[in-house]
């Protein structure tokens, strides 16, 4: 519940609405708190709201993470 | 820093006997899931405090939702965890038995959908969480008002932590050395919302995340601190939680929620520690629209020791209710329903 | 208005005589069921298996599949894993008054051509309706005969230290799909239930390992529920490595986002095979070869006598795998 998941982001909406990548789903979320964002950004998801945009550096090692999994 | 040095130089640098607090349900699950206590050093005792929101939720809270959507038809919307908590006469999962609606939802922006899709009922929205959530709370109820929303009501049972952390130092039940800072709250309210709670208790603080290798590390750094001596208020998480938090959530919070009294469970009323909505939201405050008195029962007692067990003076496993009387499916108390509840997490992950 | 199932289509009247003629045998019938007799007699002989699923998902129509395809599978499933080619189903319909015939005929065929797929025949059934408010659109009871051949029963071999575990792929699928889509949270294609029958994959593999100790479908409960049933059965100690777990990368977000642990969420195309380590090379061949088994992994082994399950975390650790207590989310099976 607590949960803050790092999503990227593919496409930017109007009324701060976001899609977010969920690895083969997409979330819609709001971006109300992240008003800066822009897509490919990887931000930390809680209850549907975009609460921080994380770090270039903090966003390759999701991806690299998430490569792995795809065995 | 990879693990193996981390807790190598852990090794070498921890001597005293010394207990450090955690006050996030997240911390309290992801420590047990990666079985972090096992590799500590044995001086090092790792506390759970009252880092899970619904656990902290009183019996009372319970009840009158419970009696609100009976004596008024609501529906009940909200996060998945409350559905479980015992009430004294029963969980808003009875509720649902008896043919009430019940709706769990991921996001609170969900409700107002909910809403605009059954104009004929009426419902209630539970806000639960601290400071991570009430912010989407406090959205969503602008976003209510905007869109002219009249058959949704609001019931406020966010709380925040830092009056938490100074109930529990003030009662002085265990002598804490060392406390691990919520990262997700503090995300919100930055490393400049732990300030007040730094100066007044001077005790060493470190923000940390969630995963195995970024709490290792935080507890290396929060152990350096206190065999030191010289305490201090350290942000570890930086990638997510920066010195003034997040502007924006913090603001929304504040638009819609004024401090005030809250009921925490284990540790009673304590001021300013709850977030009641402003007068100006008030056609959705369901205390006001449907004002219900209930009487306050006697205390039933049913041996729970969920306060104690928050406030981190009793383990779990030391409770005689603990996987006798007392399981996930026959839950005494909020400690044992919640899945970040301690009771839970020692059950689900054997306590070990 | 749309055409609806009412409550005299199943009064055992005129309408019930004609949803059945015309809807029901026009997807199901065969040279047993048109009879219609009271019971469908056929002769056969051998070690018989039998078993039965009751159905009461919601949504029924979920991505990867419906109730009445998870409704025929899930019965097959449940003889595939124990050596039984399954031969015959029953099946009992319990219609809430005003689900639409539309639907009503996107299910039957949907079991029409999962029963085709894997050899059955529906030789026997019922159809009720109740009022509006007394069920959830569809609830459907399925029961499944099967027959197992000569060295097919892998009853009885004795679970013994060094036993792997293997599961034929990603975990979690179906019960994390069915409770996105119940939360209302948009999905791509990718993210579907893994809904599969297992008879063309379960029933080879016992006929060229007789290395196969135990096999269950881990519906709900998830994975982590079976191999404690096993744990408990046999009393044996069981050790799952994290690090080898299958897990499909929508999974692993879906299970963040949600906070739900896939090694808890129900899987309807999978299976949990206890086998003799030096069989274990045989099997993952047969299985990687396979459609259903691709992404096949040894996920554990039997460390001896017990009655736990322990998980060996990514860190290093090993802790306690208990069983689920609790529902996660009701009806997702």
């Amino acid at each position: 519940m607590c949960l803050g998941v790092p999503l990227r982001i593919v496409e930017v909406k109007e009324g701060n609405i976001a899609i977010a990548d969920m690895g083969g789903s997409t979330l819609e979320i709001s971006t109300i708190f992240t008003p800066e964002v822009k897509v490919g950004d990887y931000v930390l998801v809680h209850a549907g709201f975009s609460i921080s945009i994380l770090s270039n550096e903090e966003a390759e090692e999701i991806i690299s993470a998430l490569g792995e999994l795809e065995r | 820093m990879e693990i193996k040095e981390l807790l190598q130089k852990i090794k070498s640098i921890s001597k005293k006997e010394i207990n450090i607090m955690e006050f996030c349900g997240t911390h309290t699950h992801e420590i047990f899931r990666y079985g972090i206590r096992q590799i500590l050093p044995e001086n090092v005792h790792l506390l759970s405090g009252p880092g899970c929101p619904v656990c902290v939720t009183a019996e009372e809270d319970i009840d009158y939702i419970i009696a609100l959507s009976e004596e008024y038809n609501l529906g009940i919307i909200t996060f998945g965890d409350l559905v479980n908590v015992p009430g004294s006469l029963g969980s808003l999962n009875h509720l649902r038995a008896k043919g009430k609606e019940i709706k769990v939802i991921y996001s609170p922006l969900e409700a107002l959908n909910i809403a605009k899709e059954n104009p004929n009922k009426k419902y209630l929205l539970v806000g639960i969480g601290f400071e991570t959530t009430a912010p989407n709370l406090a959205y969503t109820l602008i976003k209510a008002k905007e869109e002219n929303i009249k058959n949704l009501y609001f019931l406020s049972l966010h709380k925040l932590t830092p009056p938490a952390m100074k109930a529990i130092l003030d009662m002085g039940e265990i002598k804490l050395d060392g406390i691990i800072g919520p990262g997700h709250v503090s995300t919100i309210i930055g490393r400049t919302g732990w300030k007040e709670v730094f100066e007044a208790y001077r005790i060493p603080f470190v923000i940390m995340g969630f995963k195995p290798e970024e709490i290792i590390r935080g507890i290396y750094h929060l152990i350096k601190i206190i065999e030191e001596g010289e305490p201090k208020l350290l942000n570890t998480y930086e990638k997510s939680v920066k010195e003034e938090g997040n502007k924006y959530a913090l603001e929304t919070m504040y638009k819609i929620f004024k401090k005030g009294p809250a009921n925490w469970r284990g540790l009673g009323v304590i001021e300013n520690s709850g977030l009641l909505l402003k007068e100006e939201f008030e056609e959705f405050d369901v205390r006001k629209i449907y004002p219900l008195k209930i009487e306050k029962k006697p205390e039933k007692n049913n041996f729970c020791r969920c306060g104690e067990v928050l406030r981190g003076v009793l383990k779990p496993t030391d409770c005689p209710l603990f996987g006798k009387a007392c399981t996930p499916e026959n839950p005494k108390g909020p400690c044992m329903v919640s899945s970040e509840g301690t009771c839970s997490a020692y059950y689900l992950y054997g306590g070990e | 208005m749309e055409d609806m199932i009412l409550l005299s289509h199943g009064s055992g009247g005129e309408s019930t005589r004609k949803l059945i003629e015309e809807e029901i045998l026009k997807y199901f019938g065969n040279e047993l069921l048109n009879e219609l007799y009271d019971s469908s007699i056929f002769e056969t002989s051998g070690r018989l298996a039998l078993t039965t699923d009751s159905f009461v998902i919601s949504p029924i129509f979920f991505n990867g599949g419906d109730i009445g395809k998870l409704s025929i599978y899930g019965t097959i499933n449940d003889l595939s894993v124990m050596g039984a080619k399954p031969l015959y189903l029953s099946v009992g319909f319990i219609i809430e008054e005003g689900l639409t015939l539309r639907e009503f005929r996107e299910i039957l065929k949907s079991m029409k051509l999962a029963s085709e797929e894997c050899g059955v025949k529906i030789i026997t059934g019922d159809t009720k309706v109740v009022e509006k408010g007394k069920g959830d659109k569809i609830f459907i009871n399925t029961s499944g005969l099967g027959i197992i051949e000569e060295g097919m029963d892998w009853r009885g071999r004795e679970i013994k230290e060094q036993d792997v575990v293997i599961i034929n792929g990603g975990i979690g699928e179906h019960g994390l799909c069915i409770m996105l889509q119940r939360l209302g949270i948009k999905t791509d294609a990718e993210v579907k239930s893994d809904l599969a029958p297992l008879n063309s994959l379960t029933l080879p593999l016992l006929k060229i390992s007789s290395g196969i100790k135990f096999m269950r479908d881990p519906t709900r409960g998830g994975v982590a529920g079976v191999l404690n049933e096993i744990a408990q059965k046999y009393n044996v100690e069981i050790e799952v490595n994290e690090e080898s777990l299958p897990i499909k990368s929508w999974v692993k977000s879906a299970s963040e986002i949600l906070g739900i642990d896939p090694l808890y969420s129900a899987n309807e195309g999978k299976v949990v095979i206890i086998a003799d380590k030096k069989e274990e090379e045989k099997i993952m061949n047969f299985l990687k070869a396979h459609p259903l088994g691709k992404d096949a992994k040894v996920i554990g082994e039997v460390k001896g006598k017990g009655r736990r399950v322990y998980l060996r975390t990514r860190i290093g650790t090993r802790r306690i795998l208990d069983p689920l207590k609790r529902d996660l989310l009701p009806r997702i099976c």
